[in-house]
């Protein structure tokens, strides 16, 4: 297993948000995080990069239990790309991508670092906006910059909190697309946090349901998005139907409502 | 349909053809650095031959050759009125805008400098505090540098302190220099209004910030301290980039991101505090200098340090040359000329710039 955790627990003050939380992540995975607002996702997700730490329980990462690892060792096992974040000062596509070389080198990016940068463009497409103004690029280009921001810092684990909630359709498809070629390519493991549970069924290999800080239930789609779980974690009536193995759902209405 | 137009008559630039861009955009920057190095020299070059005591230009530079001297009333008002006053003009210059940069990087914030974190403030009360305590007599060198030394370090203590007991984000951190702010304004003003009328307008001209009283004996320190710390602040400068990203990014990235915000504060605010103890706040270079590199150098503080630096000493050079001759044999304080020339410079840029900063 690339990443396993058991136990864990995490809160603030006398809220908490996460409990019991117990699950793994395989290598060339693709796993989707699901489940209501508040459900904990990204505070999962945060737990796992350590940008918090959890009171109870263990994160192993090959084996390794991360609060042993220094913030650079962390930094070249797992990727993160948080939700939306404002730049305040203008930055080229090409230095941010450089940014994700910070593990691998000091002060200086050295030419193997370039090359890192040019690879990434190049997989991603984005070769033509190398120059260009991140605050000049539109939603769904920032994110992929982002992405291969993460991809450079050659992390076996890519963690990523909501990548397309705000992009529109064509954009959620190109960046899952990318992100399922390089899971394919280089045989990263890769944790998504995702809203639409469409998207999430199609592109994952696995679900990861979260309600009220635990997991609810975990497996192929088929098993995870279920009439009764949609309606017990979202409180919403749902027509399920299945597509090549896998679950879509068209929501009907709020439980309880006519 | 015109969606796939679109992406088919995209043009695919080469991987050389980045990387040679890359390469030249690097180059480009390399070459601000040594610009902004010339016009400072060249600006120096026609400062040090202007003053009231008439010497022409060959005689100007005679004197410089000869080596440290003042045995002539000329070599006099060259070594010791017009050499330190320069000198510490560029260091001061340098040091305000290149610490004004990494506090803006580091505090997210295009609001951020030395003067809204209540640095400035501090000295200004310090200083005052001492023309107080010295009043009718003339006041100590010692006793006014030190005085507005230390208190120029407060506000950053306290702001630390307060981050001690909540997370350092950088809004508490403006947030608290700026309650710094006013808290030392209200002590200033308290002492300027139990001051007699000639102890407050000295207090006012320090709070503008005057290279008047610029002396070798100032020069030597503020030089210590800009080798010192410049240095650091350049080690810091790439991790400073990196925060940019947003603290969980830069955390993700392995980027100590509190511990980095810490360090930077400190470093620049004793650069700050141990230049502007002798000069006054000049308040407008460290806030503006590097919003005007920005804009036509882009973000890399690697780089912004050394231009905005240069663009500061230039700037601060310029305008007390200008403030000292004038209306010479008087000379207005610098602060007041730095603002006169920046505010409608940074104006026009702001009105003529393209692209999508600020």
């Amino acid at each position: 297993m690339r990443l396993e955790i058991k136990d864990m627990e995490f809160g603030y003050a006398n809220v908490t948000i996460l409990k019991d939380v117990a699950m793994e992540l395989a290598e060339s995975e693709v796993l989707g995080l699901v489940g209501p607002n508040g459900a904990g996702k990204s505070t999962l997700i945060r737990c796992i990069d350590r940008i918090i730490s959890p009171q109870k329980g263990s994160i192993l990462v090959d084996g390794v239990d991360i609060k042993t690892m220094s913030s650079t060792a962390r930094a070249k096992k797992i990727g993160y790309v948080p939700q939306g974040v404002a730049q305040a000062f203008p930055t080229t596509v090409f230095d941010t991508v450089l940014m994700g070389r910070r593990p691998h080198f000091g002060w200086w990016s050295r030419k193997e670092d370039n090359e890192k940068v040019l690879d990434m463009l190049e997989l991603l497409n984005l070769e033509q906006f190398a120059m260009r103004g991140i605050n000049e690029l539109s939603g769904g280009q920032q994110q992929k910059v982002f992405i291969a921001r993460a991809l450079t810092q050659e992390a076996d684990i890519l963690l990523l909190d909501e990548p397309v909630s705000a992009l529109d359709i064509r954009h959620q498809l190109e960046v899952l697309n990318v992100i399922r070629s390089v899971v394919k390519e280089s045989g990263i493991s890769v944790m998504i946090s995702i809203h639409d549970l469409n998207l999430a069924s199609r592109f994952t290999d696995r679900l990861l349901l979260m309600y009220n800080g635990t997991v609810f239930a975990t497996g192929q789609s088929s098993s995870v998005l279920t009439h009764e779980n949609i309606k017990q974690v979202y409180g919403v009536e749902a027509n399920v139907s299945t597509h090549g193995g896998r679950n879509y759902i068209a929501p009907d209405k709020p439980v309880g409502e006519k | 349909m015109s969606m796939s137009s679109e992406t088919g008559t995209k043009v695919r630039l080469g991987r050389k053809k980045v990387e040679e861009s890359y390469n030249k955009f690097i180059r480009k920057k390399i070459r601000y650095i040594i610009l902004f190095f010339v016009i400072v020299l060249v600006i120096a070059g026609i400062a040090v031959v202007l003053g009231c005591f008439p010497l022409s230009v060959s005689e100007v530079y005679s004197i410089i050759l000869h080596g440290l001297s003042t045995e002539t009333l000329g070599d006099e008002s060259v070594w010791i009125l017009r050499m330190p006053r320069i000198i510490l003009a560029l260091l001061v210059g340098f040091g305000l805008a290149a610490a004004g940069t990494m506090m803006q990087g580091v505090l997210k914030n295009p609001l951020a400098s030395p003067f809204t974190l209540g640095i400035a403030a501090g000295a200004a009360f310090g200083a005052s505090l001492a023309l107080f305590l010295a009043e009718g007599a003339v006041v100590s060198e010692y006793l006014l540098v030190g005085c507005a030394f230390f208190f120029a370090l407060i506000p950053t203590f306290v702001i630390m302190l307060l981050t001690h007991f909540r997370r350092a984000t950088p809004e508490t951190m403006v947030l608290a220099g700026i309650g710094m702010l006013y808290l030392f304004g209200a002590f200033q003003g308290l002492v300027q209004f139990i001051s007699s009328p000639t102890t407050v307008q000295a207090a006012v001209i320090f709070g503008v910030g005057t290279l008047a009283r610029a002396s070798w004996a100032q020069v030597i320190p503020a030089g210590i301290v800009i080798i010192c710390f410049i240095p650091l602040l350049m080690w810091k400068a790439w991790d400073v980039n990196i925060l940019d990203a947003g603290d969980e990014a830069a955390e993700s990235m392995g980027v100590n991101t509190a511990r980095t915000r810490v360090i930077v504060m400190v470093i620049t605010t004793i650069l700050t505090a141990g230049l502007v103890c002798f000069t006054g706040p000049i308040g407008f270079i460290g806030l503006i200098t590097p919003h005007i590199c920005r804009m036509f150098l882009g973000g890399d503080n690697r780089f912004l340090i050394p231009v905005a630096g240069f663009f500061g000493a230039a700037l601060l050079l310029g305008a007390d040359t200008v403030a000292r001759t004038v209306i010479a044999p008087e000379s207005i304080p610098v602060g007041i000329v730095v603002s006169l020339i920046a505010g409608p410079l940074f104006l026009i840029m702001l009105l003529s710039k393209k692209g999508g900063y600020l």
